[in-house]
């Protein structure tokens, strides 16, 4: 099943997405056009890869082996639905997309061992991590500036169940920027992977239904300008809209 | 006496209390309670946003290294980190000590709770979006670098303790002239005054908000005293800042707060 959090006619309802619409709680089934999509979940913590994929982490000059995976915190301000609108400030030369799997917690995990760490999953969304480099700073990198602002995390358009996903690690990801493709690539070349990473992370916190985690996404993150209708795409999940706009257009 | 909000256990609302720092007095619905005879729970829902580096001397001491790899030049905008909510605790909880690791890094901060959506606040006005303080232990197993987020080292759970209360921004003339104290078993471990602040908090209030929002209840921690003072197990830890109050909590091993059997 395909869980959706949407607004529709003043009032937000949780919905089940099928080939026929989108099923509100109260039964109607309304076009996709019609309602205005919400994060699919409203996470507790929000934890983010960094050069979760061999790939990427040579394209940002990654070069030496890690001891730990790098993992950062988002607060929920940074969340906006399926087709929403990112703002990109004024003075910036470089914002890139990162097109990202999602895994959503479940059920609360201490101490899980990777062979049980599905168990604790409810499901999988995608979303697309954007960031400002040019406020990149070599402190708690990647610094807030960067990668916690408004509207810059795009997440969505629903929550699919675990259940209706055969292998969540060999998923083929795609970035299209005005429906020309600018990445590709597929989670089986993540470098920890969603196993390791329930294990890596319950081992020293708890973590809780609805805690949601950013596994990192692969090469090929260009950057994006005013006007661009950003596609980020997950085989077997759906593809995951958004249009970045300029400063005027959100804040005035 | 000064009012302050408080989540008290068992208490779904917020309550308004009135308090008497001196004596450490508590008035709720017109009784007076002695703090020992009241639970309190987290006072606050909202985000914790951690500043790194916002006092002189913390600042100071990493100066020399800042030209050097990997951080190559110092900082520009407030570094930010978040604590997230499995290591909210309250007031008198425990906090564990984790195998393996034998002291913790005690950072006494003032947390400024957020009153409304604050975005893009100008100085001038910072202080139009502050509901109050609290008292902030944002617990962290003794790390020196700071180029990666310290998630390892700040998020254990229990590993921020807050309260015990929210004093309204009324009853404290000078937030930027607080005397802060941390006392383990009594004994003063800990000065400093967030005079201090490299940002004070309205600068940091605005400075923060010109690139990301701050909700009505999260709270921004204004940052971490230099030297901050370790803690064992079985260690009382108190942190007192001026006009605001006194948060207490004790290290305990994760077996003896465990408890239980299996």
């Amino acid at each position: 099943m395909k869980y959706a959090r949407v607004a529709y006619q003043g009032l937000l309802h949780e919905a089940i997405v099928t080939d026929n619409g989108v099923k509100l709680q109260d039964g109607r089934v309304v076009g996709e056009e019609e309602v205005i999509w919400l994060p699919p979940v409203v996470p507790n913590t929000i934890f983010t890869l960094g050069l979760n994929y061999a790939d990427h982490a040579k394209e940002l000059s990654f070069s030496a082996v890690q001891k730990e995976p790098l993992i950062f915190f988002k607060g929920p301000n940074t969340l906006i639905g399926h087709k929403g609108k990112t703002v990109r400030p004024d003075d910036v030369t470089f914002m890139h997309y990162e097109c990202e799997l999602v895994v959503v917690i479940g059920k609360q995990a201490k101490q899980v061992k990777r062979e049980d760490a599905y168990h604790y999953v409810k499901g999988y969304t995608i979303a697309n991590d954007y960031a400002i480099r040019d406020y990149l700073e070599n402190y708690y990198r990647p610094n807030l500036r960067v990668k916690n602002r408004d509207s810059c995390t795009p997440i969505g358009p629903w929550l699919i169940d675990k259940e209706d996903m055969k292998d969540p690690m060999n998923l083929t990801l795609r970035t299209y920027v005005n429906g020309k493709i600018t990445q590709e690539g597929t989670t089986s070349d993540m470098l920890l992977s969603i196993p390791e990473l329930i294990e890596y992370l319950s081992e020293f916190m708890t973590l809780y239904p609805n805690d949601i985690i950013l596994t990192g996404t692969p090469k090929g993150s260009v950057n994006t300008v005013v006007g661009d209708e950003v596609v980020t795409e997950i085989e077997g999940i759906g593809r995951l809209v958004n249009t970045v706009v300029s400063e005027e257009v959100f804040q005035k | 006496m000064q009012t302050a909000r408080a989540k008290l256990c068992g208490v779904k609302p917020y309550q308004e209390v009135k308090l008497s720092l001196r004596d450490e007095k508590i008035s709720i619905d017109g009784k007076l309670y002695r703090m020992e005879e009241v639970s309190f729970d987290i006072p606050i829902s909202g985000t914790v946003y951690g500043t790194l580096l916002n006092y002189r001397k913390a600042y100071k001491q990493l100066e020399p290294a800042m030209s050097q790899a990997p951080y190559h030049a110092p900082p520009n905008a407030p570094i930010l980190y978040i604590k997230p909510r499995n290591t909210f605790s309250s007031y008198g909880a425990a906090i564990l000590l984790p195998e393996g690791i034998t002291e913790l890094e005690i950072g006494s901060a003032l947390g400024v709770v957020i009153g409304k959506t604050a975005t893009n606040v100008k100085e001038t006005e910072a202080f139009s979006y502050i509901e109050g303080y609290t008292i902030v232990n944002d617990v962290s197993i003794p790390h020196t670098n700071v180029y990666r987020p310290a998630i390892k080292e700040k998020s254990r759970d229990g590993f921020c303790p807050i309260g015990p209360w929210v004093i309204r921004k009324e009853a404290v003339a000078n937030p930027n002239a607080l005397r802060i104290c941390v006392k383990i078993n009594g004994e003063v471990k800990q000065e400093n005054n967030t005079c201090n602040l490299l940002r004070p908090i309205e600068k940091l209030l605005a400075d923060v908000t010109e690139f990301m929002t701050l909700a009505k209840g999260d709270v921004l921690l204004v940052g971490i005293p230099e030297d901050p003072p370790l803690a064992k197990v079985n260690d009382l830890v108190q942190i007192e800042i001026e006009h605001i109050g006194k948060l207490e909590n004790k290290l305990t091993s994760k077996a003896a707060w465990e408890g239980g059997t299996t």
